[in-house]
């Protein structure tokens, strides 16, 4: 008996799809026992390979990260100047070729703002206003202060927040205005709120069945983005929805300043790519018009 | 390399040149008028992908290394340094980080095209061990890359695998500890062992760079196969390597290069780990670690198994088939073509292989096909991830160790035409698809 | 072989060996260009980066700086002094600027208008590179241990191997205590 179901010619196709198959297969596997609702299917201007951001937005985005998340959250990785980078929240394209560190926007955002410095005479700590070359100012001189005005709990890093979660951007959104009551039945410690976008496994603070443990977990901070907790400058309604999309934004900007000039690079080397592997196989194919085979 | 020298000095410095350092002549007679066999499909590629993948990561590398701070303190940072401020940066990076998956993806193709064709057999099966040893270089190369943004996943994944060795403990006790101790430099993955993982980072790559100077000249003493599995005849047989090849890799590696730079520019984190962007913390684990795609099929061997030295050794014994298969097949057909019940032994063992990457990103205790429910937790009972990786694994090591051996012996294969030129025996009726000599793609 | 059917495929193929140049020229140009397009992100990485950039232009507060004191600042990496003189330096200076220099150059066009008081020079020694020290050498001003160059008050090189005067920063008084480099 012979098998021969399939030709060489079948078997190269099906190879050829599992192996690029294998890179989709593996990419979203990460499935861990913790559970947490799917983020809200939000629409964000960066989406996609066209996508840009919405400078208006970012700088509402700001308004709202310095005002409300800046009290416990830090940005270490940010400096004042990046706000003023090309496609930042106060890039002014009149002057493009102004250095982001000479910007009058992000000298005036960060003069706003007093940073620790060494007085070089005495060697004091002494008060200083920011430059646009210094780092966002941290709420916190150091991490175990953080946790000692948060309950013990550390409120993260934002700088990369949208890389470094799951879902990104949407997940971001959906946290700030997922807050719901705890279901009939579930145990919340002091301190902490149920938030059903928040990863966790509340499998031991659920008393009903252990098939319909709840999806979501705990979350040391409280309810944050309320309407009208902000007031936009630019007339946008202060309504939660629009200050969790501004800050979702600039927190996505922030994580990934360089996004649109990336993807607009990335458009010329695919235009190029396809023309060149055009042109070449068009020589391929002349040259091999000689062999015969 | 082999067979005589079609180089022909024309002018008088390269004469002059040729009786000193005969340099113009090793080009020629490698990269130019070498003797190929004309009919090489498009697995063939894969090589001259594979080259450009290496150089690109050497030069990316260099450049990162330009920037990047080795300090458990410094690293993450000096890696968001090179992200937000290095001009250019985010690209150099994102080339190097997507370029590693690239470069494994195209060395899988290119190990399952050896086996498909049976590149290993005599007389290349030194082409074939050396070539095992360049990717032993590339999964440490990798591992050790990946460790260096120091990041959670970074800094797990060093924990874990550096533990494997602590197995030994279980031969002679002690050992596993004072390796582990060893490569660490310190009680636990530190500051020492990212620095010493740096070094080796950035010299290894030049090793495989060797070694892949020694895989072309073992691979230019016989020449290549080609997916008939006859070895070339006579000059009919052959074409010069340029333009014919040089042309049709080109083509490919730019091909290629079009994924490559749709992960670049749309989708730069898509095989990478958002906890991997959150900064080394040796306090606390992140919920689910995984390794990177390309280990997943070995992780999972690794898991399958519940003693922990049993499951490391299991695991590098998946690797060490490859350098045993030229001895472990018995078959006297090198290409599958001709092989009708081998290619489905193949068809099953890639699947399996890739069943085993996929049981590898899962956590051991999902349910793959749900049996009904636990009576007692009400948590699903059933065939279990775990359960799944055994059979692949079993299967997997069936491969190399009964089918491989057994096959060639007992098989009813297919007629071999006499050589690449000569039309196909169509002896028996049986009906051959392709033809012997012409890869369809190359049909006018 | 199959030449007739390769003939029908490509009919020009072998008669129009322009057509036939013409496209590997086009895919060998077309890879050059790519080829230099790549290679300026692997060249400009290695120039400043912004963080590096952001310093390029610092401001400092020079309230502090007594009359005959200076104030050693980093800038780009390097020294910049920052010096209160004494109207008897500012005398020295101006007095010698018609005297025979190697690099000449008259004190007011070394220091801002209303300013005399104030000399703000690179710190680095035009010959090699080290850095002056102040007070030593035959002219009142900065004497460079390195090779034995001896700068005035004003910084012009006056003895010694160096070439040129102590450079001068950009610089403006953006108010009366402070100023801004760069």
């Amino acid at each position: 008996m012979r098998f021969r179901l399939m030709t060489p010619n079948k078997m190269r196709t099906v190879l050829a799809a599992l192996t690029l198959g294998a890179v989709a297969m593996t990419a979203g596997s990460a499935l861990a026992k913790t559970s947490a609702r799917e983020p809200q299917d939000v629409h964000f201007s960066f989406e996609g390979p066209f996508g840009t951001f919405d400078q208006a937005e970012l700088q509402r985005g700001y308004k709202v990260y310095y005002e409300v998340c800046s009290a416990c959250h830090s940005m270490n990785l940010l400096s004042y100047r990046d706000l003023a980078m090309k496609g930042g929240p106060f890039y002014d394209p009149k002057h493009p070729n102004t250095p982001p560190a000479q910007s009058p926007y992000a000298k005036a955002i960060a003069a706003g703002v007093q940073v620790s410095d060494i007085d070089t005479s005495t060697g004091d700590v002494v008060q200083r206003p920011a430059t646009p070359a210094d780092h966002f100012k941290a709420p916190f001189p150091n991490e175990y202060a953080a946790k000692a005005a948060n309950g013990g709990a550390l409120p993260p890093d934002l700088s990369v927040i949208t890389r470094a979660r799951e879902g990104g951007p949407a997940y971001v959104y959906s946290l700030l205005l997922g807050y719901e009551d705890p279901p009939k039945g579930m145990t919340v410690p002091d301190g902490k709120y149920y938030n059903p976008y928040m990863p966790g496994d509340m499998g031991s603070y659920w008393a009903g069945s252990k098939t319909e443990v709840p999806e979501g977990g705990f979350i040391a901070m409280p309810r944050q983005i309320v309407d009208d907790r902000v007031s936009f400058d630019d007339g946008t309604k202060s309504t939660s929805a629009n200050e969790a999309h501004a800050v979702a934004t600039f927190l996505a900007w922030a994580a990934d300043p360089h996004q649109v000039e990336r993807k607009q690079t990335g458009l010329a080397v695919m235009i190029y790519l396809f023309v060149l592997t055009l042109i070449t196989y068009l020589s391929y194919r002349r040259i091999w018009a000689k062999i015969g085979h | 390399m082999s067979g005589h020298s079609t180089y022909e000095p024309k002018t008088a410095f390269e004469r002059w040149l040729d009786t000193r350092l005969p340099i113009l002549r090793l080009a020629n007679d490698t990269a130019l008028d070498f003797p190929t066999p004309k009919n090489l499909n498009y697995w063939w590629t894969f090589g001259g992908i594979l080259a450009i993948c290496l150089v690109v990561q050497i030069v990316t590398g260099i450049v990162l290394a330009m920037h990047y701070v080795a300090n458990s303190a410094l690293a993450f940072n000096s890696v968001e340094h090179i992200m937000r401020d290095v001009n250019h940066g985010w690209m150099i990076r994102y080339i190097h980080a997507n370029g590693a998956s690239m470069f494994f993806l195209a060395v899988y193709v290119h190990i399952a095209r050896g086996l498909y064709y049976g590149s290993y057999k005599a007389p290349r099966e030194v082409l074939w061990l050396l070539g095992c040893v360049i990717y032993l270089l590339m999964m440490a190369t990798a591992f050790m890359g990946y460790v260096l943004p120091w990041g959670q996943m970074s800094y797990y994944g060093a924990v874990v695998i550096t533990n494997l060795f602590s197995a030994f403990d279980k031969i002679i006790p002690g050992v596993g500890t004072a390796i582990t101790t060893w490569l660490w430099g310190g009680f636990a993955v530190d500051n020492a062992t990212l620095n010493r993982f740096f070094s080796l980072h950035y010299l290894l790559p030049f090793m495989i760079a060797g070694v892949v100077g020694l895989h072309i000249w073992a691979l230019h003493v016989p020449g290549n196969n080609n997916p008939v599995g006859v070895e070339v005849k006579s000059k009919a047989d052959t074409v010069p390597f340029h333009p014919y090849y040089t042309v049709k890799d080109a083509f490919a590696i730019l091909v290629f290069f079009i994924p490559f730079a749709w992960f670049v520019f749309f989708a730069p984190e898509a095989l990478g780990h958002a906890d991997n962007q959150v900064p080394a913390n040796p306090l606390a684990t992140p919920i689910h670690i995984v390794p990177e795609w390309y280990f997943l099929p070995f992780y999972a061997i690794l898991r399958a198994v519940p003693d922990k030295l049993f499951g490391v050794l299991l695991m590098f014994s998946a690797i060490a088939m490859l350098f045993a298969l030229p001895w472990l097949d018995t078959s006297k057909i090198k290409s599958m073509r001709y092989r009708p019940t081998a290619r489905w032994f193949f068809g099953f063992f890639i699947l399996a292989t890739l069943g085993l990457g996929w049981c590898g990103g899962k956590l051991p205790d999902d349910v793959v096909i749900p049996f009904g429910r636990d009576a007692v937790s009400g948590e699903a009972v059933g065939f279990t991830v775990v359960m799944m990786s055994r059979v692949l694994a079993a299967y997997y090591f069936a491969y190399f160790l009964l089918v491989m051996p057994l096959l060639g012996l007992f098989e009813k294969t297919l007629p071999v035409p006499d050589s690449i030129s000569t039309p196909v025996l169509t002896k028996g009726g049986a009906a051959m698809p392709s033809g012997a000599a012409a890869a369809p793609e190359k049909k006018g | 072989m199959a030449e007739s059917a390769k003939a029908n495929a490509h009919p020009t193929a072998d008669e129009d060996p322009n057509r036939r140049d013409f496209i590997h020229i086009a895919a060998l140009s077309v890879a050059g260009v790519g080829a230099a397009a790549t290679a300026w992100p692997f060249i400009d990485q290695m120039n400043p980066s912004g963080d590096t950039l952001a310093l390029a232009s610092i401001e400092q507060d020079i309230s502090k700086i007594a009359v005959g004191q200076q104030m050693v600042i980093k800038w780009r990496g390097k020294p910049v002094f920052i010096r209160h003189r004494t109207p008897a330096e500012i005398a020295a200076a101006v007095k010698d600027d018609h005297a025979d220099m190697r690099d000449p150059a008259s004190d007011a066009s070394r220091t801002k208008p209303g300013q005399q008081q104030w000399l703000i020079v690179i710190g680095v020694c035009t010959h090699l590179g080290c850095v002056p020290n102040f007070g030593t050498g035959d002219y009142g001003g900065w004497f460079c241990p390195c090779h034995g160059s001896v700068y005035d008050t004003s910084g012009r090189i006056r003895k010694g191997p160096a070439p040129l005067n102590l450079q001068l920063p950009d610089y403006q008084f953006t108010g009366p205590t402070q100023v801004k480099i760069g």
